[in-house]
């Protein structure tokens, strides 16, 4: 045998959930960066998003790419609304979500001690990818409402017409962006996850169970963190 | 389990170099096509390419057509009461406040142009001996913002049909004394809600609201509601208009 050590792979993404999550990337980057353009053309608040960050060259070109790229994010979210819901993986893997253990994990992450387990998700992750799907599912009812208050009156009225749409949208954006942020962070400070969000599988070497690490040399977590 | 081969840190990473390896290459060719495309979409190069604007454009077309089936004829855009009438009422064009042109009222003449069977001008008083309407409803921008005015005027369905226009044509056409021009679909133009209006917060059309004409339609964006209309036509030839042109999208629709 020329292995010498055997590597296990946890099998942690579909490819259809690896594709739905790219293809998510690209069209909530793209709705972003034009709808702060958008923005910038009658601003809600006092600031402007700097011109360079935003997607379009000016109002009509930012606002082609929001309503061309809309159609991608409903058709892709949908996909995976049901993929999730018919499927059972949202409630394999985002749920249960307690309170107990996600105030345990929390703490655990304020003070860099918890662990990620690749397969399954802690209870702040469980949180945080169920607010993600909530904050997409407001984004684009908030968003039709603003696109279209006449003919969409009922969903308009619920978020209380035209300008509270428009701040229902804004507000579930900055969310979703504090969501990203952290999301974005926390795949750079663990790259296995990044990687597997390309591979579908974490590959791991300690397949040794607990009991045998007393006589056998496990590699140091330098070495494991080359992974 | 095969301990003698994990001696060492070095021993095990030499014997799954050939392994990490191929992970570390997998890994920067993915990373770097997805930077790539981050690139690609950062700047604002993209929009000035060729390809994409065209399918942009293709796509805004097809916004179009889903915007005229979600038209619903009878929907009626949401009327409020007087008190909640935007004061003051922003004044929007695509030129400053100090530009507005000054239409001589009693010269005026509404010219009806197109598939129309009477083409007889119209004058002010004309228009005015009209039975008249009146709404309260949200006028929006398509740069965000939004206001509640109250305007009066002409049902256009009841001017339309009092012309003679063939209302199986799909454009109404608009020419203005600013030089703006812009067109709606015959669907939105039969709307009980869409009227030539001649008054804003019961009186006469002030200059910067659009004296002595402009089109009042509460289901499609601001600059769908052309101001000191001097024209209109109905035609089947895609007549687009000033903003429209230039890559606003045509329906514009609420």
């Amino acid at each position: 045998m020329s292995h010498t050590i055997k590597s296990k792979s946890v099998y942690t993404h579909p490819l259809l959930v690896r594709l739905l999550h790219w293809t998510n990337a690209l069209a909530i980057l793209v709705m972003v960066l034009s709808g702060w353009r958008i923005y910038n053309a009658s601003p809600l608040f006092d600031f402007s998003f700097p011109r360079w960050l935003t997607l379009g060259g000016w109002l009509a070109g930012a606002l082609q790419w929001h309503f061309a790229m809309m159609w991608l994010l409903i058709i892709n979210n949908s996909v995976y609304l049901a993929y999730g819901v018919v499927t059972g993986h949202f409630r394999k893997k985002f749920f249960p979500v307690s309170k107990s253990q996600l105030r345990t994990d929390l703490k655990q992450a304020l003070t860099c001690k918890l662990r990620h387990m690749p397969g399954a998700y802690n209870a702040l992750q469980r949180s945080l990818y169920i607010s993600a799907v909530f904050l997409i599912i407001v984004l684009v009812v908030s968003g039709l409402s603003t696109w279209k208050p006449v003919q969409l009156h009922g969903l308009a009225w619920f978020l209380g017409d035209y300008e509270g749409a428009r701040l229902v949208h804004f507000f579930a954006m900055a969310l979703l962006m504090f969501f990203v942020a952290i999301h974005v962070a926390m795949a750079l400070l663990v790259p296995k996850t990044l990687l597997s969000m390309f591979t579908g599988k974490v590959v791991t070497v300690a397949t040794t169970p607990p009991l045998q690490l007393t006589y056998v040399e496990i590699p140091s977590t330098e070495a494991g963190d080359a992974l | 389990m095969k301990k003698s081969s994990l001696g060492s840190n070095r021993e095990w990473l030499d014997a799954n170099r050939k392994e990490i390896v191929q992970i570390e290459r997998r890994f920067f060719l993915k990373g770097a096509f997805s930077m790539g495309a981050l690139a690609l979409l950062s700047g604002c190069d993209l929009t000035n390419n060729e390809i994409t604007q065209r399918i942009l454009n293709g796509v805004s077309r097809l916004n179009d057509d889903m915007q005229a089936k979600l038209f619903d004829p009878s929907r009626l855009a949401q009327e409020y009461p007087d008190s909640m009438v935007t004061k003051p009422f922003p004044f929007n064009a695509y030129y400053d406040r100090s530009k507005v042109p000054a239409v001589d009222a009693a010269s005026y003449q509404l010219e009806l142009l197109g598939l129309i069977r009477e083409k007889k001008p119209w004058t002010l008083k004309e228009l005015a001996a009209l039975p008249q309407t009146s709404q309260v409803t949200r006028h929006i921008c398509v740069e965000g913002w939004s206001a509640i005015g109250k305007w009066g005027g002409v049902r256009f369905s009841d001017f339309l049909q009092r012309v003679g226009a063939d209302t199986r044509a799909k454009f109404i056409g608009f020419k203005c004394a600013d030089d703006y021009y812009t067109s709606i679909d015959m669907a939105t133009a039969l709307h009980p809600q869409t009227l030539l209006a001649l008054t804003f917060a019961d009186k006469t059309l002030p200059a910067e609201y659009g004296f002595p004409l402009r089109l009042r339609v509460p289901t499609k964006l601001g600059f769908k509601n052309p101001k000191h209309i001097t024209a209109i036509y109905v035609t089947n030839v895609y007549p687009g208009g000033y903003w429209e042109d230039q890559g606003y999208n045509w329906f514009s629709g609420c």
